[in-house]
């Protein structure tokens, strides 16, 4: 198959699966399979392409014309790829975890949740592939809208309100900041296409516009939850933990600052606003949300919000790399999309994995829970050490990378940032490890062993991801240095 | 040689499907015919709209005598573009309204609302084809005549009360078109709109033309109900049988609004519109308020049909909205959102009927649940709601891109931010569909409510499908908008 056909196949294989899923519904094994065999194909079709875009090809596929000038197309570039690869990939391992967790847990529903669950992945490969600006709002908005009988799974009064804050934010900023930003630059710049180097220069806006401009792309954007948009985050974790793990760990936020880097390298274009300076303020939006997220995540005692706003903290770590505007920042940027992925699922996952064996949610409630589940406590702790950025550990590979990039840039405020917030990742993850080994359990815990098989071989599977990551890193690292432009 | 005379029998034959009908009687002879009649005016509407885009405008002379004397009947990019919403719409209502009618209607009567749907298809058809300002208040009557005994024909008592509300005002209405245009008459000695848009420079008395304008606005605006003149609107839709909202929410608005761009851009023109009253301020406020208010009186009602009514009323003020720019994409907005809401609210109506026939009411209450029980229509009342809100990939989204690069391009960024905010109420009421038919329990009713029939989920789903249909490949309707608008701003039609 050639590169337009891969593109094709990658969008229609979780939607024709979706479609499996939906009929196989009343055969819950037949369905299982359905969803793990729609995720494997997905990955073949997604690493059929990585070896064209390694090359230097851009596959290309043009499907209608949405608007006049402006076409529903698919252009893959590597940021693109790697994106992509890395929801993909762990979609396989999620499916795995989930079909533990939604039996282990005797959830309702399990239908739906398979089927907008395979719609979800269906969007965010529309984002990663998306050619144009209004192809990529396009499937965001879908995306946004997909996962909303995710979030609101329980049917609960709980779940109503975290599905209606979660819709609130989302559409709210994509529809009243996003979308106008996108029909500026579209009036301006009389094009939507991602372009090497940008589109919005020369194109007749003054650089007070260009950085209002920037701030409209910046917040309306708000799957990347920069502050004060970062509300619908921790009101998603009311979802089934497996939605957590990928969606709100992966491909939802990771949308968001794919998105944020798409418009900053290929519609701003990265020279362009280092020279009219109208990026300057968003490291400061970027590092104050870094800290105050991190604070909020260390005062948090419920495991999965500490974990939601750890992952609030660490989207502002892309956010911030890209906005240095030096070229190994933004290959940074890119690379802890990736390194940030793996570290946060496999946290989720054994968040997930205590709440189903023991139903424990508070971090308060984990004293000596590693005696019990030493496996899935192993885990967490491994996807701790990366979060906070130690070797050899897939965190520090892009943790170190954005170091060099705030200090190539001369930034030392982002350098005393990123300093401050590896304290405070180390302040909120560390206790948990320390509680759940060196503690005594309390009394009257119950008695309870390791979660499901599934959920443990998908949890080792990403925490030994997250080891391997730094010794395999080249296939990532081309893809996030050829995405900033610097020579394979 | 038919060929030539198609646009005569695009409103002569559901003219005559009507009379036909009362004659048959049998219910299902008169749906036969009305269906029929109603497909063969969409499949002219189709070859016309064709015809226009490859060879221009037709002009069809009635009975042979040219313009100025005789009746010119029209067609050109804008109203072969309003030809097809018209007819494809009765075309699915009559479809609809098999199941629909024969559930609302007691089986004698039947066959009046066929004959009524044929006639109020035909007048809506000739108000949008003719080219003679009095033989369109011929056609208006024609139309609000039968829509009132249509609204009339709904089962709850208040019917009869709403469509004599509608009655009244609109024949005021209809009373102020034709003062207006007997004072066009006066000033100019014609009727034919291309020979009044020539003459009306040269007319003996200013004032005279002046008022005809004021005359003519205050008229339409009743029948489009533009804000504050929309208070027969929601009590009519309300309490009419299912299929007549959908019909009229669908294509009664839409055609009035037709004839105030005619009036406004193809006879008096824009100078005299803009300059010598200031018609376009006017009609921002009122189009502003409209949406505003209207969007969130919708937002408290407890009843879909009237929740999507006042929707209707915020939603026509989007459409003035875009007239008030008076630029190209501020036309081009609000032609194609004239289309766009049309399709959206038709499917709308068109489940929202569903719901009516199963769970006995329109209520919110009803909609508990039914997420569950009548799954297809819930999903297309989500999908057709996006559009209504204007979510990328549906019909709505085009219209909003096309009003807010009209704002754009006005400079005017406050409206920027006002329509892409108040598109947010949208979210809002169409939510509160989601949350009472996906996250709440059933009411506990016995039975619980059965999907939709078949013969009124297809028709549905076509105009749902055609929500995302409009929404992806807009080269259709955007491209026939862009060419209606530019004939708009290029002076007489």
């Amino acid at each position: 198959m050639n590169g337009a056909q891969l593109i094709a196949a990658a969008l229609l294989v979780p939607a024709a699966g979706a479609a499996g899923i939906a009929l196989a519904g009343r055969r819950p094994n037949l369905r299982e399979s359905a969803t793990l065999a729609t995720a494997a194909t997905l990955l073949v079709c997604v690493l059929g392409l990585l070896p064209l875009v390694l090359a230097g090809e851009r596959p290309q596929l043009v499907l209608l014309e949405m608007l006049p000038g402006i076409t529903l197309g698919f252009r893959l570039e590597p940021l693109g790829m790697l994106f992509a690869l890395v929801a993909s990939s762990l979609w396989i391992v999620n499916s795995v975890y989930s079909i533990g967790y939604m039996r282990g847990n005797n959830e309702p529903q399990q239908t739906r949740f398979y089927v907008c669950f395979a719609l979800a992945l269906a969007a965010t490969m529309g984002i990663a592939f998306s050619a144009n600006l209004l192809t990529l709002y396009l499937f965001y908005e879908l995306l946004t809208l997909v996962t909303w009988p995710l979030v609101t799974h329980h049917g609960d009064g709980e779940a109503r309100a975290g599905g209606r804050t979660y819709l609130g934010f989302l559409l709210g900023t994509s529809i009243v900041l996003l979308l106008p930003a996108i029909i500026v630059t579209w009036a301006f710049a009389g094009t939507l296409d991602f372009a090497p180097g940008g589109i919005l220069r020369g194109a007749g806006l003054s650089n007070a516009a260009l950085g209002g401009l920037l701030a409209l792309y910046m917040f309306g954007i708000g799957k990347a939850a920069l502050m004060p948009f970062h509300r619908w985050l921790p009101a998603a974790m009311v979802a089934p933990t497996p939605v957590s793990a990928l969606l709100h760990a992966v491909a939802v936020v990771k949308a968001g600052v794919f998105t944020v880097l798409k418009v900053i390298v290929y519609v701003f274009g990265v020279e362009t606003l280092a020279e009219v300076r109208a990026a300057d303020w968003l490291p400061t939006v970027a590092g104050f949300t870094i800290i105050a997220a991190s604070v909020v995540a260390l005062r948090s005692d419920n495991l999965k919000r500490r974990l939601a706003y750890s992952t609030v903290s660490q989207l502002s770590y892309v956010v911030l790399a890209a906005s240095l505007l030096a070229p190994l920042s933004v290959a940074a940027a890119a690379l802890h999309i990736a390194t940030h992925a793996v570290g946060k699922i496999t946290l989720f996952f054994a968040a997930g994995a205590i709440y189903t064996a023991s139903h424990k949610t508070e971090v308060s409630q984990l004293d000596g829970i590693g005696r019990r589940m030493p496996w899935t406590m192993g885990a967490f702790a491994i996807g701790a050490l990366s979060l906070i950025g130690i070797p050899p550990t897939a965190g520090f590979l892009s943790k170190w990378m954005i170091f060099q990039g705030a200090a190539a840039a001369g930034h030392h405020a982002a350098l005393a940032v990123l300093a401050l917030s590896t304290l405070l990742n180390a302040a909120y993850f560390l206790p948990i490890v320390h509680a759940a080994f060196l503690r005594e359990p309390r009394a009257g815990g119950g008695v309870h062993g390791e979660a499901p098989k599934p959920m443990l071989a998908a949890l080792v599977l990403t925490a030994l991801a997250t080891l391997a990551l730094p010794f395999v890193a080249a296939v990532p690292l081309a893809l996030a240095r050829a995405a900033a432009g610097i020579g394979t | 040689m038919t060929l030539a005379h198609l646009p005569a029998l695009e409103v002569v034959v559901p003219l005559l499907a009507a009379p036909l009908a009362v004659l048959l009687r049998r219910s299902s002879l008169a749906w036969a015919i009305a269906t029929a009649a109603c497909a063969f005016s969409f499949a002219v509407a189709l070859l016309l709209a064709s015809e226009v885009s490859a060879h221009g405008p037709i002009s069809y002379h009635l009975g042979s005598w040219p313009p100025p004397w005789g009746i010119e009947y029209r067609v050109d990019a804008l109203s072969a573009f309003v030809l097809v919403l018209v007819s494809g719409i009765g075309t699915l209502t009559a479809l609809y309204a098999w199941r629909s009618i024969a559930a609302e209607l007691p089986r004698d009567q039947i066959y009046l609302y066929y004959a009524l749907h044929c006639l109020c298809v035909a007048g809506l058809l000739g108000m949008t084809i003719t080219g003679d300002a009095f033989n369109l208040f011929v056609f208006m009557e024609i139309a609000s005549l039968s829509s009132y005994v249509l609204i009339a024909l709904g089962r709850d008592r208040r019917a009869l009360v709403a469509a004599y509300q509608y009655l009244i005002l609109g024949t005021i209405g209809a009373t102020f078109y034709v003062i207006g245009v007997g004072l066009l008459y006066l000033s100019t000695g014609t009727l034919n709109m291309d020979d009044l848009a020539a003459r009306l420079p040269q007319a003996a008395s200013p004032r005279a033309v002046l008022a005809a304008l004021a005359f003519i606005t205050v008229g339409v605006s009743l029948k489009l109900a533009l804000f504050p003149l929309h208070l027969w609107l929601p009590n009519a839709y309300a309490y009419a049988p299912s299929a007549v909202t959908a019909f009229l929410a669908a294509t009664a608005t839409k055609v009035s609004v037709y004839v105030l761009l005619r009036f406004y851009f193809g006879i008096f023109g824009l100078e005299l519109v803009a300059e010598s009253l200031p018609m376009r301020e006017i009609l921002l406020v009122l189009s502003l308020v409209a949406i505003v208010t209207a969007s969130l009186v919708a937002l408290w009602q407890a009843d879909l049909k009237r929740l999507f009514a006042y929707s209707s009323v915020a939603q026509i003020g989007y459409i003035t909205l875009g007239i008030s720019m008076a630029s190209r994409d501020g036309l081009t907005a609000a032609v194609v959102h004239l289309f766009n809401h049309g399709v959206t609210k038709g499917a709308l109506f068109l489940l929202v009927g569903g719901i009516a026939l199963r769970a006995g009411s329109a209520g919110l209450e009803c909609a508990r649940g039914l997420g569950r029980t009548m799954p297809l229509t819930s999903l297309g009342i989500v999908i057709a709601g996006l559009s209504l809100i204007g979510v990328p990939g549906t019909a709505g989204f085009v219209s909003k891109w096309y009003l807010v690069l009209g704002a754009i391009e006005a400079g005017r960024w406050w409206l920027v931010a006002f329509v892409v905010a108040t598109s947010l109420i949208a979210v809002a009421y169409v939510w509160r569909f989601v949350e009472a038919a996906y996250l709440s329990a059933p009411g506990g009713r016995t039975p619980e409510p059965g999907e939709t029939p078949a013969t009124m989920l297809v028709p549905a789903w076509i105009l749902v499908a055609a929500c995302v249909g409009f929404g992806l490949q807009t080269s259709w309707t955007v491209g026939g908008a862009q060419r209606a608008a530019a004939l708009l701003l290029g002076g007489a039609p």
